[in-house]
């Protein structure tokens, strides 16, 4: 063990200040910060999702919010059509999630490189218009979720603080399931096609199942992000799928650092956070961040993670 | 004769107007060392590259153990007992030496559909890593990053590797490529033990080494076997004297 490094101490803090946010909150009776951080809580936990693939797999996805839409429209119809139980919606969210990517999957995997990302792309775009067009679910203008998920009273979606809780318990659940993925055998897999497919073909493994499963599982986890979105904004719309969404998804990944366990919550963290201050000095508030962006991705080599790294070596 | 160990049979290769293997056949038996020698572009890649599967031939067939494996993929091949090294080196740069290795045997051992346990932490397949890696003479690097190694190290790191795929039959596409002469006579030295335990096919520019090591000789020009045999056999053929013409002194002096 190399003891406390810079990146540790700020992950653990980061961490810890997630933790302890709503009792922040109920002090300072600041309910607003909540609400934020709920939404930033999701969103890393879609971020940690893409980086299994992209990070890890070396799978440039650039159509991950197609499950951030897939898992809240399933939470939206059935809530709709009057089954509010979390215990079928939840469920339903993650096998609609899964068996999605399982058929882009096995479609896009046969591309590499660029054209990997224009064929996920595609898909999400087709995904945003065939949900614009469900004219029974509200079509372009999203559908209300006027009832959340209900979990027979076991934990209180209408509830901030619990609500809460459960996104931040659902964002450490997945990244402990990253975190023994990436080390098990078949994580070792993944990485290595990710390294050198030609290698690892040759040494006897079948590239592509590995991927599709990688793929799969990361579109899974994805989708579970969008039935807790669609529960915390009491609504869903096409405009999730949207491939500016996956975009900052991607954004969040590389600005925290690919590949690095908690480097999309930290990603998730600063690029919404600084979207948030941001648009409160000035509505041309993406003219600071993009070169922000940009400064950080060429001088930050691995994104933040990389750069506390650096610092902490001297 | 008994039935070979790999048996190729008029394979042929073509890309656009070249025919880069042109009727080639070979057989090496089991225990066997097969050299394969040409000047370069006589398409000793582009066989190589036939027989682990990373290119299909056009024509002709490919037999491992009386099995037809022409139009196997690479990865099934080398389940059944073919595994190959690199012309120019292709590891997992970002993976440890033992890393490399342990992946390589993870391949032969049960599923890698596992994706809760530790597989660093897998006895077997460490033991397994630190073995060949040993094999090779490499075991003091087994926790260094491929890419912080020398180019020598990363060579034998690709046999080891090679090796932990416990294989039946060794393809090595040019060990000694870019190695040092202290380099190269230990790769020799290398050879000559592994050769007591496996057959290997070895495709060389290194005429020394091939010359020392070889049990037989096939020497390919413009993609078609001139000549077969074995080493005095090669170096007094007349037709592998002219097709090296420039390289004649070395054919002739050496081994």
């Amino acid at each position: 063990m190399k003891g406390l490094s810079v990146s540790k101490i700020v992950t653990a803090l980061m961490l810890a200040g997630l933790a302890l946010l709503p009792l922040y909150s109920y002090l300072s009776g600041n309910i607003f910060i909540l609400t934020l951080f709920t939404r930033i809580v999701i969103l890393a936990l879609a971020a940690a999702s893409l980086n299994l693939i992209m990070g890890f797999g070396g799978m440039m996805s650039f159509g991950h919010a197609a499950y951030l839409g897939i898992g809240g429209y399933a939470v939206g119809m059935l809530a709709q059509e009057g089954v509010g139980s979390g215990w079928i919606q939840f469920p339903v969210a993650l096998a609609a999630s899964a068996t999605y990517a399982l058929v882009i999957g096995a479609l896009s995997l046969r591309t590499r490189g660029v054209y990997f990302i224009m064929i996920t792309l595609a898909f999400a775009q087709m995904a945003y218009y065939v949900a614009s067009g469900l004219a029974r679910y509200g079509g372009d203008d999203g559908l209300t979720v006027y009832k959340r998920s209900d979990f027979s009273g076991l934990i209180n979606l209408g509830n901030r603080t619990q609500f809460y809780y459960l996104c931040l318990a659902c964002l450490f659940g997945v990244i402990f399931l990253i975190w023994r993925i990436v080390n098990s055998r078949f994580g070792l897999v993944v990485q290595g096609l990710r390294s050198n497919e030609q290698r690892m073909q040759a040494i006897g493994f079948p590239a592509k199942r590995y991927q599709l499963v990688c793929f799969v599982i990361s579109g899974t986890m994805c989708g579970l992000a969008g039935a807790l979105l669609a529960n915390n904004t009491d609504f869903v719309s096409p405009a999730v799928m949207y491939w500016t969404r996956s975009g900052d998804l991607m954004v969040m990944v590389i600005l925290g650092g690919m590949g690095t366990l908690f480097g999309p919550v930290m990603g998730a963290v600063v690029y919404l956070l600084l979207e948030e201050v941001l648009s409160q000095i000035t509505e041309y508030w993406a003219l600071i961040m993009g070169p922000l962006l940009l400064l950080i991705v060429l001088f930050g080599r691995g994104g933040i993670m990389g750069l506390l790294g650096r610092v902490g070596r001297g | 004769m008994a039935e070979p160990l790999l048996r190729v049979e008029k394979l042929v290769r073509r890309f656009g107007g070249i025919t880069a293997t042109d009727n080639v056949s070979l057989d090496v038996a089991a225990g066997e060392l097969h050299a394969i020698i040409g000047p370069n572009g006589a398409g000793k890649t582009t066989l190589i590259s036939q027989l682990t599967g990373h290119l299909a031939p056009h024509a002709g067939s490919v037999s491992l153990g009386g099995r037809d494996i022409t139009y196997l993929p690479a990865y099934r091949r080398c389940a059944l007992g073919l595994a190959r090294s690199f012309q120019i080196t292709s590891l997992l740069l970002d993976f440890t030496a033992a890393d490399n290795v342990a992946l390589a045997a993870q391949a032969h051992a049960g599923t890698s559909f596992r994706f809760f346990a530790n597989a660093r932490k897998e006895k077997g397949l460490r033991d397994a890593a630190h073995a060949a890696l040993d094999r090779v003479g490499l075991a003091h690097r087994a926790d260094v990053l491929v890419s912080k190694l020398s180019h020598g190290e990363r060579r034998q790191v690709e046999l080891a590797v090679a090796l932990a795929s416990k294989p039946k039959i060794l393809l090595l596409d040019e060990p000694m490529a870019g190695l040092g002469v202290t380099e190269s006579q230990g790769m020799v030295k290398l050879l000559q033990e592994l050769r007591k335990e496996v057959s290997i096919v070895l495709v060389e520019h290194d005429m020394p080494a091939v010359f020392a090591l070889a049990d037989r000789i096939s020497v390919l020009v413009y993609g078609r076997v001139i000549a077969s045999g074995d080493p005095d056999a090669i170096r007094a053929n007349e037709d592998v004297k002219r097709a090296y013409l420039g390289d004649q002194h070395v054919v002739t002096h050496h081994g």
